[in-house]
């Protein structure tokens, strides 16, 4: 196979950026769509240039390092999956491939693909816990929890903190990341005893950090490589509403 | 975990979502009483004229629909600014944008609500100026019997009265207000070809405003509840297809077949 | 030149004495405490954030020292135990099925191949029910049953039902509650964190450890950081084999850093190959993707009877399939541990049975898991795994079996420490994959998780108490001091020299190279004609590594190539230990199989009578012979006898 790439390049956050065009052949199929980036890297390592930044880890969809937005789409053409889960075989023999990083002013670019997204990590801060040292807990099965309820909690607490929420929405909001941590905690009876400070005090640090507000559209639900469920977010409103009523 | 210093209730953006929400689901619920009122004006023949003048009566005077008719105005106003507000807001989170891209996973509608809502803005401009300024501050024709009196807002015909400062007098004694036409407002306004296709193709964007907003609005204040929400979901399709449809129905009944309505 | 040398001095393990079920409890009352005024003006490093780390880290921070946390990841929820999927054990016996911190002990011992010191797999056993009660305490969705409890399931080689799950996810989510906890320690300003920082190397002032360099991997800046502890909970050396089921950035820089200022490297050939694997499909390939160990609970691997059988699985029938495990192994089956199960799918490929286009794979079949549970049951337990191997493969596992293969997975060995976790260096701590472990030579399924949430939750907040508890009066650590200048200087140095090569060869080549030699070698099975081959080869490949590596643009940017050329020069100083460790250990014992020490019927011989000891090996300089040092192993509650699963 052979694809023809738009690649964004950008040096660091100051420069302005543009997009190069590459052409990479001699793919297989059932390459991840990450090794052929890996090929074209080494092409152009070994001719002296400088390759392209993008992030990635474990390259199994979990740790939610990489996110390149591909073809106007995060994480490429494959519903749940993440980039590094897209194989070529999704793709057409001489298509034109354009990649982007994941835009938001939230999460500023750092080198070409690779953007800053501990943003997500001081909304963590901001109340994504529960206040438990070490020590202090009672046996695991002292409190019963419905597997219903669990069930529910796991599946929001399923995100792996990508971004593509973000990358996605029109909006660049993180409604979807935040709603699914406030929704794994608020169903667990250990989450409930500071389920107000933590929706009130998530979505502050949300805002602050200049994301956008949501608009129900369901882009982030249908992008999310964990399929994390607009449920999630209503119940975010539905937690938001009962603590401002609480005051 | 303690509280962190918050915005002031307004500045949130999930607040003002669901101020968003809150008035837009009124007035959902106001489009139904309109509808319902308007759709009087099919009732054929003096009964139908007759009907609808004291129905346009009944909700410029009753006193509780007064003040509902207040909370709708505020309610316009405030789903007008605060989605500015909002757009702004959201724009500012992403200033540079991608080059491609491709929608999926939205509908048009949800992606385009600022747009759509701007078309319907437009238009309700155009419709209070043709009908209800015209009403409260214009020149208006007043009701007419079959037997060429003058009609009380009462709905009586009143023999041998005569018109002077909106009211009906008879032999120098006030008979009370005379009835004002609108009817015939709406008569002469849906013989124009204009203005049937302004009215008729603005219900589009209401369609698509409603096929998305019935439905956030549900899911903004947190309504939303495993299978009860797919029937929110249906019912807000079905919403945002009748509603618009059965006011489309209205000036294009006038225009094609006048005479169904004699 | 001697391969290495071996010190007559026995090093100590520092473990308590006594009856093993009190041991913990009468140490934890026997070492000095330091009080809360005092772990205020205390720092404390924490390299990593996986398990280990982030619960060391929030642990820490919660009793109230100052915690600086590093994590190369863009996040700390990003470390690679993130990956695991299978489960967690405890010994809660909540299944009323015989389970007891003495039998968790004693699998743990017997699965390791009594390559394992007692008395550290006695506490990890002892708090197992800790991790559990503090996990579910913080949130983590554990799966329950209806009633409302928690649910357990089986893991290979143990006959009870103790581990812990949330579906394939139970790495993600032990890491998240971790990673929450710290966060709340980072929101109080209790502990910093510092992530895009990558460890280079470690800071050693009169013996102790005093502090890190480390390189910033937005802006590319080296920096000092001082504390009064170290702690490095840096995950395993895996990626040495290039392929591996680890994460691509996971590397042994940070131990092997240590290593070279002093810190003993223990056993560093064990090494976990998971037999349940997904096959490697072509050369372009960078990384292997692991099916859960779970998997075993209801598939059943197979091999077709017939050499090269052309048909495809479903059209093979029952009575020309091969279960060779259930032949082998009657009592566990399919069930067996890993090291065992990777072994012997490797001898039905290797004899000419594998399946596949590589014929290097083996079937993991569902279709009788589907006919007695029924599809949606199965979908319910492995839903998501399916899903994974489907995305991978475009093979639908619930119509035609998974293929599979074994694939490296997780490193025994490590940096050597004692009972209180600390290694050689004072003030050097190490805790979960990265030291050298409780596991032996062999780690049993869910016991990886359990042992990064023991050491850094419920072992090191206790132990390092006692070694700071001397240094209540030493100032704020100067990192202005000498040490930290020459540390800087060395590790400045090694980057311009990568930089300077400007060869032609890309990192990933050389490292391919590399770890297709360990695994050729070093890898499933060794002898000591491969094993010597491979150090010639090592060699080698690491002259031309240091002729031809081109690593592009500067040290002042974000440089992934960077990244990775450092940490491959690191691999290649840590194959050659591998190497000469596996040639050193004239036995059989878990992961480590030596092709000379095998049964008649190919079972690993172990050699009690030689090797019963941890092989902690000292740096000596590049290319130099290291030194062995032995510590003996007691067994005192699991006599040693001849591992068997038949």
């Amino acid at each position: 196979m052979k694809v023809y790439l738009k690649v964004w390049r950008q040096r660091h956050a100051r420069d302005a950026g543009r997009f190069v065009d590459y052409t990479v052949d001699g793919i297989n199929p059932d390459m991840s769509f990450l090794e052929m980036l890996d090929v074209l890297n080494n092409r152009l390592i070994s001719q002296g240039e400088d390759p392209i930044a993008f992030d990635h880890d474990c390259r199994e969809g979990i740790c939610g390092t990489c996110g390149l937005y591909i073809n106007g789409r995060p994480h490429g053409p494959v519903a749940r999956a993440t980039t590094c889960q897209v194989h070529m075989r999704h793709f057409k023999d001489g298509e034109t491939i354009v990649i982007e990083p994941w835009r938001a002013d939230a999460f500023p670019v750092i080198k070409d693909l690779v953007v800053d997204r501990s943003a997500f990590d001081r909304i963590i801060q901001a109340g994504g816990f529960v206040s438990v040292n070490t020590g202090q807990a009672p046996d695991g099965n002292a409190i019963p929890i419905p597997k219903e309820d669990a069930s529910k909690a796991f599946d929001a607490a399923t995100c792996i903190g990508c971004g593509a929420c973000v990358a996605a929405c029109k909006n660049a909001s993180a409604m979807l990341f935040v709603a699914a941590k406030v929704a794994h905690l608020a169903r667990l009876p250990q989450g409930r005893i500071e389920a107000r400070e933590r929706v009130l005090n998530m979505l502050t640090q949300m805002e602050e950090e200049g994301f956008g507000g949501c608009t129900n559209t369901g882009a982030c639900e249908a992008e999310c490589p964990k399929a994390i469920s607009l449920e999630n977010i209503a119940l975010l409103n539905r937690e938001f509403i009962k603590a401002k009523c609480a005051l | 975990m303690e509280l962190k210093p918050q915005h002031g209730l307004l500045k949130s953006l999930v607040a003002k979502k669901i101020l968003m929400a809150l008035t837009g689901l009124f007035l959902c619920l106001f489009l139904v009483a309109h509808l319902s009122g308007n759709l009087q004006l099919l009732i054929p023949g003096y009964n139908g004229r007759l009907q609808f003048n004291s129905y346009a009566v009944f909700m410029t005077q009753f006193p509780l629909i007064k003040i509902i008719s207040y909370v709708l105005y505020l309610s316009i106003i405030i789903h007008v600014l605060d989605a500015l507000v909002l757009t702004i807001r959201n724009r500012r989170a992403r200033t540079v944008d991608y080059a491609v891209k491709s929608g999926y996973g939205s509908t048009f509608a949800s992606r385009n609500m600022g747009i759509l809502g701007t078309l319907i803005l437009i238009f309700l401009v155009l419709h209070l100026a043709n009908f209800w300024y015209k009403y409260k501050f214009g020149e208006m024709p007043y009701m007419v019997s079959p037997e060429g009196y003058f009609v009380s807002q009462k709905g009586e015909a009143i023999a041998g009265a005569v018109l002077r400062d909106g009211h009906l007098w008879v032999n120098g004694v006030d008979k009370g207000p005379a009835m004002k036409d609108l009817y015939e407002v709406v008569r002469l306004a849906f013989s124009q070809l204009w203005i049937v296709a302004i009215y008729v193709l603005s219900m589009i964007p209401l369609g698509y405003h409603l096929a998305h907003g019935f439905q956030s609005g549900f899911q903004t204040l947190g309504l939303r509840f495993g299978r009860a929400f797919s029937l929110i979901r249906t019912a807000g399709l079905l919403f945002a297809i009748i509603i618009p449809l059965g006011f489309a129905i209205i000036p294009l009944i006038f225009y094609f077949f006048p005479e169904k309505l004699n | 030149m001697k391969l290495f040398s071996i010190s007559d001095k026995k090093l100590d393990g520092k473990c308590p004495t006594g009856p093993i079920e009190k041991r913990w409890t009468q140490h934890k009352a026997s070492i000095r405490l330091v009080s809360p005024a005092n772990k205020r003006r205390l720092d404390v490093i924490v390299v990593g954030t996986g398990l280990a780390g982030a619960s060391a880290a929030a642990a820490l921070a919660e009793l109230g020292y100052n915690v600086k946390v590093f994590c190369y990841q863009d996040s700390p929820r990003r470390a690679h135990s993130i990956a695991a999927q299978g489960g967690i054990n405890a010994a809660k016996n909540y299944m009323n099925d015989g389970d007891s911190v003495f039998r968790l002990f004693y699998d743990t011992v017997k699965g390791g191949d009594y390559r394992a010191r007692e008395s550290n797999v006695y506490r990890l056993a002892e708090v197992s029910a800790n991790i559990i009660d503090q996990c579910v305490a913080q949130g983590v969705p554990f799966a329950r049953e209806y009633g409302g409890y928690l649910d357990n399931r089986s893991f290979g080689g143990v006959q009870v039902s103790r581990t812990f799950y949330a579906k394939g996810q139970t790495g993600q989510q032990l890491l998240l509650g971790a990673y929450q906890a710290l966060m709340r320690q980072v929101g109080r300003g209790q502990a910093k964190l510092y992530s895009s920082h990558e460890m280079l190397d470690l800071v050693v002032i009169d013996g102790k450890a005093r502090g890190i360099i480390a390189r910033n991997l937005i802006t590319g800046e080296l920096e000092r950081h001082g504390a009064h502890a170290v702690v490095l909970c840096t995950g395993g050396y895996g990626n040495v084999f290039f392929l591996s089921t680890n994460a691509k950035n996971c590397n042994v820089t940070a131990a092997w850093r240590a290593h070279r200022r002093g810190a003993f490297f223990g056993n560093p050939c064990f090494t976990q190959i998971h037999p349940t694997c997904i096959p490697v499909s072509g050369d372009y390939q960078s990384k292997l993707t692991l099916m859960s160990e779970s998997l075993r609970n209801d598939g059943r691997i197979w091999v077709p009877k017939r050499k090269d059988d052309p048909r495809k699985p479903t059209e093979i029938p029952e009575d020309e399939r091969d279960y060779y495990l259930e032949r082998r192994y009657p009592a566990f089956g399919n069930l067996v541990p890993r090291d065992v199960a990777s072994r012997a799918a490797k001898e039905r490929c290797d004899a000419g049975y594998g399946v596949g286009p590589s014929k290097m794979a083996v079937y993991l079949d569902f279709s009788d898991a589907i006919k007695r549970m029924g599809r949606a049951a199965v979908e319910a337990k492995y839903g998501n795994l399916f899903e994974i191997y489907q995305l991978i493969t475009d093979e639908n596992p619930y119509e035609t079996p998974m293929r599979i293969y074994p694939a490296v997975h997780y490193t025994m060995g490590g940096l050597w420490v004692d009972y209180n976790l600390m290694s050689t260096i004072p003030g050097l701590y190490v805790c979960g994959e990265a030291n050298f472990s409780d596991h032996g030579a062999n780690r049993l399924g869910a016991s990886a998780l359990m042992q990064g949430l023991a050491d850094g939750y419920f072992v090191l907040p206790y132990t390092i108490g006692d070694y700071l508890a001397d240094d209540i009066r030493a100032p704020k650590i100067d990192t202005r001091h000498e040490a930290f200048e020459e540390a800087e200087k060395s590790v400045l140095e090694r980057i311009e020299k990568l930089l300077s090569v400007r060869g032609k060869t890309p990192v990933d080549v050389l490292h391919r190279k590399l770890g297709l030699t360990m695994w050729d070698y070093c890898g499933m099975s060794r002898n000591a004609e491969g094993l010597e081959k491979a150090l010639k080869i090592i060699d080698e490949l690491e002259n031309e590594f240091w002729k031809d590596v081109a690593v592009p643009g500067t040290d002042k940017e974000w440089n992934k190539e960077l990244e990775k050329a450092g940490r491959v020069a690191d691999f290649f100083e840590l194959a050659r230990l591998m190497c000469i460790d596996a040639l050193h250990r004239e036995e059989s014992c878990g992961g480590h199989f030596r092709e000379e020490y095998q049964t008649e019927d190919g079972e690993a011989l172990r050699r009690d009578d030689l090797f019963s000891y941890v092989a902690a090996w000292e740096y000596t300089g590049h290319r130099q012979s290291p030194v062995l040092h032995k510590e003996d192993l007691i067994f005192e509650y699991c006599k040693p006898t001849t591992r068997s699963y038949k």
